[in-house]
């Protein structure tokens, strides 16, 4: 018995001791990206030319951009990545959990060079998309020309896919109730402006279907699930491009958004993932993902370095910026868990 | 069982016999230590979680001191305001504002933004007036904003378990009812128990007619059949779903069947839908509840079955009062299975069900990864964990199911 005990304690504490043991080796840099497409995309415009240009591994791994993943690394105090791609809410929550750090921004770039919005305490911005409407121009007869046509059953009958998140939907709804694009947060930030969002959407609620990950809206259409669907312009932009669908875009009416990249609290190649920052924001290099997947580069001065024909099918292209919003990181830092409870709850009625 | 047995043969163990009951234990000793670290233990730490909250009380010290003294409800007077000033600016300085910004939001909606104005404002200006902090911060001059910050004080809390059953203290001090468009939480429990009480009965209803075919032909059919059953049992749960997606899709294998046959006009909405949820839930629990039934059924001497015929039983009558009896432990065991892991579901929710098809385990995971509520999320799952424990031992305490005695 008491063998026994002590051969299980050393075997405990052996065990103990190997994994504090860390790797040592050549420098490496580890990002965890919400993968599909986008990933690929960052890899060929980003990760291996920087890896090149520093003689350095890039190890890459997925998530689906919880933050949940990230804050149970930091209590553990285990923290094996040093970059990880973030939505801007969530930036803006890593920051007040205390999961992300607070960037040095004099290691990156010139504040004054990003779009406004894109460079946060915690998270600098990787690019600019849009929170567009998609179509299979094969289905629908007749083209829809906003977005606000969602909402529009008569005219476009059939089921519609939305993401299944308060954020961008009760905008949208708002602004097809007659809300001008100027007070929509405004509006929002009242209950009786969320009412009046929550009432529209009512009206098409049977009709919806919800998608959760960024790659579902064209799969939708391409299984003719829906006859439209909210979507992330450049996963459609691909399908369009790459697997010739038939696919179409409506830009009336988008909303913009941004991604943004951020060092985790703990974070152990701190150095090299700063500089990953100032190399990625460079203006040329910053210009290099459009090539890959049709999103914005937000350095300001980036936009000459970008091809012609990417230009057009960005978010930020003149013709797109007719009617659009931005979404307001504030308000649903502020917001967000209470309309995402009311969602839930407006869901499950 | 046997309890007028139980105290004379605990009379009569002897000391050595003691040791001797121990001996095994102590083998197990290294598993069961395992268990405790790395199974027990972090549990009791997550649910504990949901009645611990000590953010708003370590970020407020001065505030909480000032509420003491300020008797009166409602809005309190200006000492108040002059300590929640100073504490804002300590947690500024301390980094800790943001933290207790988030906390004090999931209480009370849009106070994050205000906090961090006020904390800003208290930076700057040494000695704030109440005044001036009810005009950065409007919700400072709202009642339940004070009954939020009262209750958020206290390190050990209720509302994450009273809001997990959609209740509330309310500014008067007592429980009531969370406004109808918050309430959420009865609905989904009641919806992921009766998802788990329909997908039970469906596998009962597949399970119980094949488990006495399987035991009623040749042994070597009764292998093909079990093998046909475990067969998807060994693929992942995730490959099995996504199996179900293209089958149950708008244009998928069942619909394009459904047609050919004429069976129906249209294409039915199985994907996004209860339906949908149902079978494919089912699919995946079948052999949980099968191979109970099974293995009791096996043991079931077709000998007395015979005999009650004989004595001139009906077939019913010895069904029920012969068969039934013995193979109703059986039964309970595979359905009380499946029903405990139909009340955990994750992955085929997602994918297959609709938007009001959502179980617990979604919300649990979203409070969890999205919101970084943790603390909903411990209250959420104690609440799942508590009627799982209780239904198990109803169960056992009840209808005399004891599942370490079976198989």
């Amino acid at each position: 018995m008491k063998r026994v005990c002590r051969t299980t304690l050393l075997a405990l504490a052996s065990a103990a001791i190997i994994s504090q043991i860390q790797p040592a080796g050549a420098a490496e840099l580890t990002v965890m990206a919400t993968g599909g497409e986008w990933q690929a995309a960052l890899r060929k415009a980003w990760f291996e030319p920087f890896a090149k240009k520093m003689g350095i591994t890039f190890n890459e791994q997925e998530y689906t951009g919880e933050l949940g993943k990230i804050k149970a690394m930091v209590e553990t105090g285990n923290v094996p990545i040093d970059l990880v791609t973030v939505e801007t809410s969530t930036v803006l929550q890593g920051c007040d959990a205390g999961v992300l750090i607070r960037l040095d921004y004099s290691k990156v770039a010139d504040r004054s060079r990003f779009l406004p919005g894109t460079a946060l305490d915690c998270g600098v911005g990787i690019d600019v998309y849009g929170d567009v409407l998609a179509y299979d121009t094969t289905v629908l007869k007749e083209a829809p020309t906003s977005v606000l046509d969602i909402f529009d059953t008569k005219k476009f009958p059939g089921k519609r896919a939305m993401r299944k998140a308060p954020a961008q939907n009760l905008e949208w709804a708002l602004m097809a109730d007659g809300v001008p694009i100027a007070d929509v947060y405004k509006v929002l930030g009242t209950p009786a402006g969320v009412d009046r969002a929550f009432k529209k959407l009512n009206t098409i609620k049977k009709d919806i279907v919800w998608w959760d990950a960024g790659a579902q809206p064209p799969q939708l259409l391409a299984s003719r699930e829906v006859v439209m669907t909210t979507a992330w312009n450049g996963r459609i932009q691909n399908a369009i491009d790459k697997d010739k669908r038939p696919f179409a875009i409506v830009w009336d009416n988008q909303i913009v958004e941004y991604d943004m990249i951020a060092i985790p609290k703990g974070a152990k190649n701190l150095d090299l993932a700063y500089k990953y920052l100032a190399y990625a924001t460079e203006a040329e290099v910053s210009a290099q993902l459009g090539r890959h997947i049709p999103y914005g580069p937000v350095m300001a001065d980036a936009t000459p370095f970008v091809p012609k024909d990417v230009l057009s099918k960005l978010p930020t292209a003149p013709d797109h910026m007719k009617a659009y919003l931005v979404g307001d990181v504030e308000f649903w830092g502020d917001h967000g868990e209470d309309l995402v409870k009311r969602f839930n709850a407006w869901l499950a009625q | 069982m046997s309890s007028i047995a139980m105290p004379t043969s605990r009379a009569t163990i002897s000391a050595k016999d003691h040791r001797d009951s121990l001996r095994p234990l102590a083998l197990a000793a290294p598993l069961l230590l395992l268990l405790l670290f790395s199974f027990g233990a972090p549990i009791v730490a997550l649910l504990s979680r949901a009645v611990y909250e000590p953010t708003i009380a370590n970020a407020l010290p001065n505030t909480v001191a000032a509420l003491r003294l300020d008797n009166a409800a409602g809005v309190p007077a200006e000492p108040v305001f002059v300590a929640l000033a100073a504490d804002l600016k300590q947690a500024q300085a301390a980094g800790g504002i943001y933290e207790f910004a988030k906390t004090l939001n999931a209480r009370l909606p849009g106070a994050r933004s205000q906090m961090l104005r006020v904390a800003r404002l208290a930076g700057q200006d040494p000695k704030p007036t109440k005044e001036a902090m009810i005009k950065a911060a409007p919700l400072l001059g709202e009642e339940q904003s004070w009954t939020a910050i009262r209750t958020g004080t206290n390190r050990f809390t209720s509302f994450f378990l009273l809001s997990a059953f959609d209740l509330r203290w309310t500014d008067q001090g007592t429980i009531g009812a969370v406004s109808a468009d918050q309430a959420v939480f009865t609905r989904v429990f009641g919806r992921t128990f009766l998802i788990a009480t329909l997908v039970t009965l469906a596998t009962l209803a597949l399970a119980f007619p094949l488990a006495y075919v399987m035991t009623n032909v040749r042994p070597v059919i009764a292998g093909i059949v079990l093998v046909l059953v475990l067969l998807p049992f060994w693929t992942s749960i995730l490959v099995r779903t996504a199996a179900w997606t293209v089958i149950l899709q708008k244009y998928g294998l069942l619909n394009d069947l459904l047609l050919w046959l004429g069976m129906t006009s249209d294409r039915l909405e199985l994907m996004y839908s209860r339906t949908g949820l149902i079978i494919a839930m089912t699919h995946i629990q079948l052999p949980f509840t099968l191979l109970p039934i099974y293995s009791v059924m096996r043991s079931v001497q077709p000998s007395q079955l015979r005999a009650a015929q004989s004595l001139g039983g009906r077939p019913f009558t010895v069904f029920r009062r012969v068969y039934l009896p013995q193979v109703m432990p059986g039964v309970l065991a595979g359905c009380l299975l499946t029903f405990i892991l139909c009340l955990g579901y994750y992955i085929t929710p997602v994918l297959i069900g609709g938007a009001s098809d959502q179980l617990i385990s979604n919300f649990i995971a979203n409070y969890v990864n999205v919101e970084l509520n943790w603390e909903m999320a411990a209250a959420l799952s104690f609440v799942l964990l508590a009627s799982t424990l209780g239904l198990y031992v109803v169960m056992t305490r009840y209808l005399g199911l004891d599942l370490f005695k079976m198989g």
